[in-house]
């Protein structure tokens, strides 16, 4: 009978239903838009993936892959003048990430609880070792400790890590506190606490995340600082991303690939253990 | 919030240690170098010290002038405009299909866009070295291109058409240093601008379209101005970051590719002149601010645009 016929949809609707075409406004699925983030990340990632996999190529100089091999991160780990700076900047990023820890998280503290003369400007201060370019502030230090005839070597170095440090710990510390419900000190007073008790008992475990996160940002710019330890350091205390750069100025080597790429792992480590603090606590992500 | 009269002391315990550190670590080295600026120095760069102030004088900043500093100031000023252009033609893009994918894509998508900077900035940037050196990557994979080509030509008897290959001089030159620029920056550009598109009311691309504009005349006239703050906000901060770098023309860079940055750092070492160096750290401190400035001024003037 004729009625089946007119039962099948028409063609043009039958081939839309196999695979949808997009509607104006779905861009993910534009074609030349997808070329494009896909350009995007080949340019965002290649560089970084092609110095990793070249870490493990069994070659000293092709550009073409020979196999796999470790010998690279053996040799690295073996060097001495590498190994030492390693430790160096270990050592400079966990003094560093102490004491910015610590007056960051009060002074984050004291920002979200206080109100004080000239605060907006004092906040502007604040932002400064932030947003200034990285070349001034490192001259500034540089000059700094020259005027006052301080030897350059890790404590320079680590009195400028923290002077760039702490200004994010409090960021990050206040950024937390803003969640902070205040009628929570409030309970506490009137459940007989006194001031003491509700500070120490009430606020700090809610600080903790932002703490915690603030400290882990602070342990990866210590470590990932160049620029300002560069012109902080002086003889005998080459950081590890000074001692890849003065490998870098002689040749780009598999080995420095290799030490490169322990870099990377363990600040990426540091940091994805921070992202999920931060989501897992609720707060602000770091990133912006 | 409280008063900090009614608690002095616990204020002063919170408060003390960072305004300490933050005066003696950060302002006194800063106003130091802005005291340095109008001084004089002598032959081996140390700092002509007066006490009464009698030699301060503007003459490091009229040396920024100078016909050859000019030209390195503008040098970085265009060098940092062509990376924000070329980061705002390939974020623009990617932000927009971030912000317009599906709701369960966008947070990968983004974390794929932060992650690179996560990564040590020296590191990031000498990548590029194995990329653009003279039997880098790119070189490479020209040569394979070209090899084919010729091969192609050879097979219809035309072999000796071409020359044999020449890479190409990509790396140590101000090409490099913009490819840099943009590597290191791209992210500072497309997260502003997804969060103005991620807020973006679709419906007014909707309307655009069903009252018969086409998709491009509904992206300039209705996408690009609205998103006009975030593209404000992510062009200013790339540029300001662009033009203040040092380790960019520094690692990727040729002798004559130098930069603000670059020019302030060698004034306090080989070329011992303090002095300069420091007019020329204000003067690109005091660009930033302005900028930055502005960029607040604009953000504070569209928050009256409804979204």
């Amino acid at each position: 009978m004729a009625t089946d016929v007119s039962i099948a949809p028409p063609l043009s609707i039958r081939r839309a239903r196999r695979k949808p075409r997009p509607t104006p406004l779905e861009y993910g699925r534009k074609r030349w838009l997808q070329i494009v983030v896909a350009f995007n990340f080949l340019f965002l990632y290649f560089p970084i993936f092609s110095l990793i996999a070249f870490s493990f190529n069994n070659s000293k100089r092709n550009v073409t892959w020979q196999g796999f091999t470790l010998d690279f991160y053996n040799q690295a780990f073996h060097n001495q003048g590498l190994q030492e700076a390693f430790a160096r900047s270990i050592i400079i990023a966990l003094c560093s990430t102490a004491v910015s820890t610590v007056i960051g998280a009060l002074l984050g503290l004291a920002l979200y609880r206080y109100r004080f003369p000239f605060k907006g400007p004092f906040e502007g201060l604040l932002y400064l070792p932030i947003v200034i370019p990285e070349i001034c502030m490192a001259m500034a230090m540089r000059s700094f400790f020259g005027r006052l005839g301080v030897p350059l070597g890790l404590v320079t170095i680590t009195i400028s890590h923290i002077a760039f440090s702490f200004p994010f710990v409090a960021v990050v510390v206040r950024s937390r506190m803003s969640g902070f419900d205040e009628s929570l000190e409030e309970a506490s007073r009137d459940l007989g606490a006194s001031p003491a008790q509700t500070f120490f008992n009430v606020t700090p475990p809610y600080m903790t995340p932002g703490i915690v996160a603030g400290a882990l940002l602070a342990f990866t710019l210590s470590l990932d600082d160049f620029v300002i330890t560069f012109f902080t350091s002086g003889p005998g205390s080459t950081t590890f991303p000074v001692k890849i750069y003065s490998m870098v100025r002689q040749s780009v080597t598999p080995e420095v690939n290799a030490a490169s790429t322990v870099l990377i792992a363990l600040t990426l480590t540091v940091t994805v253990i921070a992202m999920w603090i931060q989501s897992r606590s609720g707060g602000k992500s770091i990133a912006s | 919030m409280r008063d900090w009269r009614n608690e002095k002391a616990a204020f002063a315990i919170l408060g003390l240690p960072g305004v300490f550190w933050l005066f003696a670590f950060f302002t006194i080295p800063l106003a130091l170098i802005w005291v340095y600026s109008f001084c004089a120095s002598d032959q081996i760069g140390a700092i002509i010290w007066d006490p009464f102030w009698s030699n301060l004088s503007l003459d490091a900043y009229r040396r920024a002038l100078e016909w050859i500093n000019l030209g390195i100031i503008w040098k970085s000023v265009w060098s940092g405009a062509l990376a924000t252009i070329i980061c705002l033609l390939m974020g623009f893009p990617l932000a927009m299909a971030i912000a317009f994918a599906p709701a369960r894509w966008k947070n990968p998508l983004l974390l794929l866009v932060v992650l690179p900077f996560w990564t040590n900035l020296l590191i990031r940037t000498y990548a590029w070295i194995a990329i653009l050196r003279t039997r880098g990557f790119l070189n490479a994979s020209l040569e394979w291109i070209y090899d084919r080509i010729a091969a192609l030509l050879g097979a219809i008897g035309i072999a000796d058409a071409l020359p044999p290959f020449q890479p190409l001089e990509l790396l140590y030159n101000q090409p490099a240093v913009i490819v840099g620029l943009v590597y290191v920056n791209l992210p500072f550009l497309v997260l502003p601008l997804y969060a103005t598109l991620e807020k973006f009311d679709k419906s007014y691309l909707e309307a655009s379209l069903d009252l018969g504009a086409s998709q491009w005349r509904t992206f300039f006239s209705v996408l690009v101005p609205l998103a006009l703050p975030g593209i404000v906000s992510g062009t200013v901060l790339t540029f300001i970051l662009a033009i203040g770098t040092y380790l960019v023309p520094d690692v990727l860079g040729g002798t004559n590719s130098l930069m603000i940055g670059t020019l302030i750092a060698r004034q306090f070492m080989e070329a011992r002149n303090p002095p300069f160096g420091a007019a020329l750290s204000f003067l690109l401190m005091y660009t930033t601010f302005a900028l930055l400035w502005l960029r607040a001024a604009l953000a504070a003037r569209s928050k009256g645009v409804d979204f």
